[in-house]
């Protein structure tokens, strides 16, 4: 898999690169997209080194940069980066949990030329949203960082994360996230890769929970019309046709891990045999181009059947590798979420046993995300 | 959803913070940057927004525009509402 494959047609310019400035996080979110194995401190890229990839990154075509972590304000370096990206013409957007910003922060961030903030939210109720994230005084927290935002002049996006323990007030966020001042809402249903696949047990909603959520949410958008935009990340378990994930394979954007590891996605990392590169070594450009992993699915060269032949293979590119790779074995197979998949009765027979569970079921023991090999951040 | 946007003539559109045009190089076109989007712009949206300064009315824009591009008013009023309408809906544009 890792010799270089012939990309049939040109490679775009990549439009965004979501940087994991940090693994590190006061939170403990048991759906959390950072891979199982976390990156500790030591080791983290150095400021000039992120510097150095943003410049690239701005050269390569990237649009959008994406602070993400872990909690990117955990990195003390944070305004230098941003005013960074804004000097090479990069637009910053900052994807925090709030925890570690102040408002004399925010205010800076925002002067050193911050673009955006996404702001997220673990429930629309304190208890519950401090249970989720495994943070007393979490939510609290965001309010506050919801108002600085505010404050400072910058537009918010709030992103709420949906599972069994919230997904009862699924439309109650979106309000929620309108009454915070925020001009777009992110509900995104749980997608089970990492810390959530570890988690699904007592993640995973039932069918009847999930459509009756997606419906609610759907019936909103008329109302708040005009008001806050509402994007909506349906549930794929429960879906016949799988998502065109990261919009294709290494098409649009790249993840640069807290130690400089480049990945097409968040969970590339999980496809074994796959070649990274580290931007240690290799230039943004170089990685995008000729990274074996970047080059390992892209096109359709790839495809076996029944995505070969599939006249949906360009609008969904088979769905998602990483989630072919968990279910099915093998990152070829077309996404098993797919109905047309020969695998798809795993995913019916693991929907299947959530079919009963509902709202007032517990939710059970989450395994909390936590970095083992390090001791809590002060 | 545009319907749902009522645009008088007074009113003084403007890109708020975080939406930015941008001449993108490396493709060579007009791009409007908003958060977690990107808009390609045509060459007509990119002169109605460039216009849209918080400053000038939505008519004096339709009147600029319709002297520098000899172009019927009527018309051009037709296109500026139009972009903006959807944009307003979209949260890109404040009034």
């Amino acid at each position: 898999m890792n010799a270089p494959q012939k990309v049939s047609e040109a490679i775009a310019a990549p439009v965004g690169i979501l940087a994991e400035l940090t693994h590190r996080c006061p939170l403990a979110c048991p759906y959390c997209s950072n891979p199982i194995e976390l990156d500790a401190r030591e080791g983290e890229l150095d400021t000039e080194t992120w510097k150095r990839v943003f410049s690239e990154s701005a050269a390569a075509g990237i649009l959008h940069a994406h602070l993400s972590g872990g909690e990117p304000a955990s990195r003390r370096d944070l305004t230098e980066i941003v005013k960074h990206c804004r000097d090479v013409g990069l637009y910053s957007n900052l994807i925090t949990s709030g925890v570690g910003l102040s408002e004399a922060r925010m205010q800076e961030l925002a002067d050193a030329g911050l673009d955006h903030v996404q702001l997220s939210i673990q429930d629309a109720e304190a208890e519950s949203a401090d249970r989720i994230g495994g943070y007393k005084g979490g939510f609290a927290r965001k309010m506050d960082v919801a108002k600085w935002v505010k404050q400072v002049g910058l537009p918010l996006t709030i992103n709420a994360v949906i599972h069994r323990a919230n997904i009862a007030r699924a439309g109650r966020m979106v309000e929620f996230a309108y009454e915070l001042g925020a001009r777009r809402v992110e509900i995104a249903h749980t997608q089970y890769y990492a810390w959530a696949y570890l988690n699904r047990t007592a993640l995973m909603p039932s069918r009847a929970q999930t459509e009756k959520a997606v419906a609610e949410v759907e019936a909103l958008r008329k109302v708040y019309a005009g008001k806050i935009v509402i994007d909506h990340v349906v549930p794929d378990y429960y879906a016949r046709y799988p998502k065109a994930c990261m919009g294709g394979w290494a098409k649009r954007t790249l993840n640069i891990t807290p130690h400089g590891k480049a990945l097409p996605c968040h969970a590339a990392e999980t496809i074994p045999g796959l070649e990274f590169w580290n931007v240690r070594e290799h230039s943004i450009s170089d990685i995008w181009y000729n990274a074996p992993a970047f080059n390992a699915f892209r096109g359709e060269d790839w495809m076996v059947e029944p995505c070969r032949s599939c006249p949906r293979k360009s609008q969904d590119h088979g769905g998602c590798r990483c989630q072919a790779m968990a279910l099915t074995g093998d990152a070829r197979n077309a996404d098993p979420i797919c109905h047309l998949s020969p695998f798809h009765d795993k995913v019916a027979a693991i929907a299947a046993t959530f079919e009963e569970v509902d709202a007032n079921v517990p939710a059970g023991d989450y395994v909390y995300r936590t970095l083992k090999t390090q001791a809590p951040v002060a | 959803m545009s319907e749902t946007v009522v645009i008088s003539a007074e009113s003084k559109p403007h890109l708020p913070r975080g939406m930015h045009l941008k001449h993108d190089a490396t493709r060579g076109e007009w791009l409007l940057m908003a958060p977690e989007r990107v808009l390609k712009l045509n060459a007509v949206a990119v002169e109605i927004l460039k216009r849209c300064d918080g400053k000038a009315t939505l008519g004096e824009i339709v009147d600029q525009l319709a002297a520098a591009f000899a172009a019927e008013r009527e018309r051009i009023e037709v296109d500026v509402r139009a972009l903006l309408a959807e944009l307003v809906a979209k949260r890109m544009v404040d009034l």
